[in-house]
């Protein structure tokens, strides 16, 4: 017997990596996207079909790693032959459709979107949205305009009548349509107000939802409510909320199985909450904080940057990004750390990545302090 | 499912309830008390335990009728129950609005206020009974007894819980209902009339006042049953297609052919196959399949039998309304008696097919009226609807083939195929065949529902309910509920078809003809409208769930304004007759003028332009029905009624 024989060899290294068996080839469907043709595979949604073609849709409540709920209607196409909109991010695609991906039915729908959660919700930490009010000419203060006192809309009245062009000119040919007298669309360049036309203002104005009830004023609803801060490790501010469904679908079968939230109520009462609307700590929540991570508008956001907002020195543009593995467990999920003054103050995971697609536990996504004290 | 239940436990009463429901609970880990013994060593998990999660909203109900609201504690013994997580739970709870989860009175009583019971002072009923009540009152929408008055639901909770009607409805009625053990007898017989049902006469209404709606054999004595008998012996091929040949159109509201629905969910390849009776009739002013159920509900199971038979389904849901107390009692009782006499159950008339129904209640929710929110009503989940397609013909109920149909379709099947679908399409006009439920509400001498042959005018229909009172103009009409069109008296030779209400710009809808005439407050009822779309929004999309807030508060602006100018004396509630009637007839630029005056013209375009596109955008960016036509009466309103014209600008 060889001293090769009981020795313990590694056997050689595969020269190249056996794939799986190919499946059939899946059956491509034709379509036309803004005159554009192209091929997708069967199965593929709209927004598939449009990135296939560097269309970019903008949307709210779509992320790859999550079932479409096509509930924020931002991702709106217009179908040829369909009676209404469809939602390109869960539709999918059929031999021969005709899609338009901005006609002036498309931007008028998303234009009031944003304008109704504008609105509505307080959007200054949604990462995009000034952006995209500016691009659709979304105006949310118009709803305060009209239904609050008339003195207020009737200053508003004088000014430059600048905005009022650009309004006309995005309702399009479906506006004058309407069964509302279309005489009123071109009445309205008297009414719009000139402060209308940054549309990076879309904070809400608190004055509004505290002027007085007179005849022919109403209050205009929104979701504003008090922060919630009842743990340690993260907030839930839901004035900031736009009822994607990320977060429950993150805490629910799309990620952690968890089911610590839900939404509860209906209508515009609809609201993301806990059973009976009990603090984290009582609730089933584990601390993963991957509903943070695919929050949308900064709703849900982990302390530290939380209270770095506060003290106003949140500076992202100053911050460190690394990507490195966590060091507790062995799945060895990839961490990206924020840094900012030499502090951690935010660890997440890219949603790209094959372990993680983006989701955490407790110790990757919190459990930094230790470095920070050291 | 590693479920989270903590903190307030059941109470006896509550599970005592919930076990009638469910049955005793099989283990500790399911509710029951812990024993070491049995729970120590295994748990039973998987399919088994966590399939019962359609039985959430019934165990909601037991625990609601019991004890008059659900505490925290009956929700965590429903969730252990069942495997559902306590938050998905509190979603569901939350979403319901005849559940409560506050402690309130045993006896409550929910009095409508919508559009039909406004014109007959259901406003100042229930500010009188709010006052005199408190908690124990609470508005409601619709509730489906448009041909009576004013109607309230009474709910007694306790361990026998009641649910009735009372309608008409009295303050003093209703306090006695509350304050007393008594049960008011049933009302009177409802009008139901088909004189101008056409040549063969009534058909859909044909047993109602005439068989025993409690009787099985009086169903017989009167035709029942043999339909179904000539169905087992044509086959499920032959059924669809005489449903296709009588070119039979969905009486919901949607007209879909209802035989190719029948045949896509014949030839779904994915079983089992379901059937959905869809009983959850909520569009204000509709009545119909509710006089259907209480006074014909023999019919609905028959008909759904021959369905189930024909798309190969072997289960079929009745999804009724939770407003519906006599209804699901009605057909409850139905579907007792046809299980006993072999006509439900694992062999249909001994002919082999296996086919039963079970009763689900809804609970208090218009937008389940819509078929995907329906489904996920059934299966114990919020009553979102689901984005289409899929549509249920592949992906239903329970992710499988489903067909469903509203009540009055399904009846219509029994006489086409006793006709023949070919011979019964004679009746009503090419494009919409046979005969059509209408319910004649508001300003008529004889509300009721009246069967009317498809094709007939407005004229006709509202002369056949006795015409407007004496001395009245018309104002306006509003076809189809609340999701439908507002026509003026320019209308009036309206066919009443599919094809006649769209040439018309109109829609059929539910078969809603509510009559305002001139004493009626458009305005009122348009702010009614939008705050029922309002109250009634699921909440998912953005479009339907800000923009039916914000069309309600434009709207509550624009009435604010156009009362306090049209009649600076009176109060909002009630404007008096003159004063309207005159700013309807005479839209002269003073008047114009004068309503500008509270709120500048300049803002009341603005609000305009602003109704305008919420409309658009809510008719084609949301997700459903719903949102798609929350718009559409009031925009209808301001286009085609001449007395709302004076508070548009021109």
């Amino acid at each position: 017997m060889s001293h090769d024989d009981i020795a313990f060899h590694l056997p050689p290294a595969p020269r190249d990596i056996p794939a799986a068996p190919a499946g059939p080839a899946p059956t491509m469907v034709p379509l036309t996207i803004d005159g554009r043709a192209v091929e997708v595979p069967s199965g593929a949604t709209l927004i598939d079909a449009c990135a296939a073609l560097d269309i970019t849709v903008p949307t709210l409540c779509y992320l790859k790693t999550l079932t479409p709920v096509n509930a924020c209607r931002m991702c709106v196409v217009e179908v040829e032959g369909a009676r209404v909109l469809a939602p390109a991010c869960s539709r999918q695609v059929e031999p021969g459709m005709v899609v338009k991906t901005r006609s002036p039915r498309v931007n008028l729908s998303r234009k009031m979107v944003l304008e109704l959660l504008g609105s509505s919700v307080d959007l200054s930490t949604a990462p995009g949205l000034a952006e995209m009010m500016a691009e659709y000419d979304a105006r949310p203060e118009r709803f305060h305009q009209s239904l609050t006192s008339a003195p207020s809309v009737s200053s508003a009245a004088l000014a430059s009548e600048s905005a009022s062009s650009a309004s006309s000119a995005a309702l399009g040919e479906s506006a004058s349509s309407a069964a509302l007298g279309d005489s009123a669309s071109s009445a309205s360049s008297v009414a719009l107000g000139d402060s209308a036309s940054s549309a990076s203002s879309v904070a809400l104005a608190s004055s509004a939802s505290s002027a007085s009830l007179a005849a022919g004023s109403v209050s205009v609803a929104s979701v504003a409510q008090p922060v919630k801060v009842d743990n340690d490790l993260y907030v839930r501010d839901y004035g900031k909320c736009i009822l994607c469904y990320k977060c429950v679908e993150a805490c629910g079968t799309d990620a952690q199985h968890t089911f610590a939230i839900a939404v509860a109520g209906r209508g515009f009462n609809a609201h993301i909450s806990t059973e009976l609307d009990v603090p984290l700590p009582d609730s089933a929540c584990v601390y993963c904080g991957n509903c943070i991570a695919v929050c949308p508008t900064g709703a849900l956001m982990a302390t530290p940057e939380f209270e770095l907002r506060k003290a106003g020195e949140w500076r992202p543009e100053t911050q460190a990004v690394t990507d490195t593995i966590c060091p507790y467990c062995g799945v060895g999920c990839t961490l990206t750390v924020h840094v900012q003054d030499q502090q951690i103050v935010k660890v997440t995971s890219p949603f790209d990545n094959d372990v993680t697609r983006g989701n955490l536990c407790v110790k990757g996504r919190f459990g930094f302090e230790y470095v920070n004290r050291t | 499912m590693d479920l989270h239940i903590v903190g307030a436990e059941a109470n006896a009463a509550e599970r005592e309830a919930v076990d009638q429901l469910l049955g005793p609970p099989s283990t500790g880990w399911h509710g029951a008390s812990r024993d070491i013994e049995r729970d120590g060593r295994s748990a039973a998990g998987g399919r088994r335990v966590s399939g019962g999660r359609d039985q959430l909203l019934p165990a909601l109900h037991a625990v609601q009728d019991a004890m008059g609201w659900v505490s925290h504690g009956a929700l965590n013994y429903i969730c252990a129950r069942l495997s559902v997580p306590p938050a998905e739970a509190w979603g569901v709870v939350t979403f319901y609005h005849l559940l409560a989860t506050a402690p309130r009175p045993a006896a409550v009583a929910h009095v409508c206020d919508d559009i039909a019971c406004r014109l007959h002072g259901a406003e100042s009923l229930c500010a009188d009974l709010e006052a005199r009540l408190g908690h124990a009152v609470h508005r409601s929408p619709c509730l489906g007894q448009c041909d009576r008055g004013s109607a309230a639901l009474i709910t007694r909770a306790g361990p026998e819980p009641e649910r009735f009607v009372i309608a008409p409805a009295t303050a003093g009625a209703i306090v006695d209902a509350l304050s007393t053990d008594a049960r008011p007898e049933s009302t009177a017989q409802p009008v139901v009339d088909a004189a101008a049902a056409g040549d063969k006469g009534a058909r859909i209404v044909r047993r109602i006042n005439v068989a025993d709606p409690c009787s099985l054999d009086s169903y017989r004595h009167h035709g029942g049953y043999a339909v179904l008998n000539k169905a087992i012996a044509i086959g499920a091929a032959a059924v669809i297609a005489e449903v296709s040949a009588a070119k039979l159109l969905g009486r919901g509201g949607a007209a879909f052919p209802t035989g190719r629905k029948w045949q896509a969910v014949a030839e779904a390849p994915a079983q089992p196959h379901y059937v959905v009776c869809n009983a959850d009739e909520s569009e204000p002013g509709t009545f119909k399949d509710r006089v259907l159920m209480e006074q014909d509900p023999f019919a609905v199971v028959e008909a759904m039998t021959i369905c189930g038979l024909a798309t190969g389904s072997a289960h079929g849901f009745l999804y009724v309304r939770g407003e519906y107390p006599e209804a699901e009692r009605a057909m409850a009782s139905a579907i007792a008696q046809a299980r006993a006499a072999g006509l439900l159950g694992p062999s249909v008339a001994a002919s082999g097919f296996a086919f039963d129904i079970e009763i689900r209640r809804g609970g208090g929710a218009y937008i389940c009226g819509e078929e995907t929110a329906l489904f996920n009503s059934i299966e114990g989940k919020r009553g979102e609807p689901r984005s289409k397609p899929p549509f249920p013909a592949q992906v239903g109920v329970f992710g499988q083939p489903t067909v469903v149909n509203n009540v009055e379709t399904l009846v219509n099947v029994l006489d086409l195929l006793d006709e023949g679908g070919a011979a019964w399409a004679k009746t009503g006009t090419a494009g919409s065949s046979g005969t059509r439920l209408f319910c004649l509400s508001g300003h008529v001498a004889v509300p009721g529902l009246y069967e009317i042959e498809c094709g007939r005018t407005l004229r006709q229909a509202i002369a056949l309910a006795g015409g407007l009172p004496a001395g009245r103009a018309l104002q306006a009409v509003l076809l189809g509920g609340a999701a439908g069109t507002f026509v003026g008296p320019d209308a009036l030779d309206m066919p009443l078809s599919f094809e006649g209400a769209r040439a018309a710009n109109a829609t059929l809808g539910s078969g809603v003809i509510m009559v305002f005439d001139d004493t009626a407050n458009l305005h009122d009822t348009l702010a009614r409208i939008a705050q029922f779309f309002r109250d009634e929004s699921c909440g998912q999309c953005v479009p339907c769930r800000v923009g039916t807030v914000r069309q309600a508060e434009l709207l509550h602006v624009r009435s604010a304004s156009s009362v306090s100018s049209a009649a600076p004396a009176s109060s909002a509630s009630s404007v008096s007759s003159a004063a309207l009637a005159s700013s309807a007839q005479s839209v002269s630029s003073a008047a114009l003028a004068e309503s500008a005056s509270s709120v500048s013209s300049a803002a009341l375009a603005e609000s305009s332009v602003l109704l305008s596109e919420l409309g658009l955008a809510m008719k084609d960016a949301s997700i459903c029905g719903l949102g798609q036509t929350a718009a559409s009466a009031i925009e209808s309103a301001f286009a085609n009624i001449a007395s709302l014209k004076g508070s548009e600008p021109s």
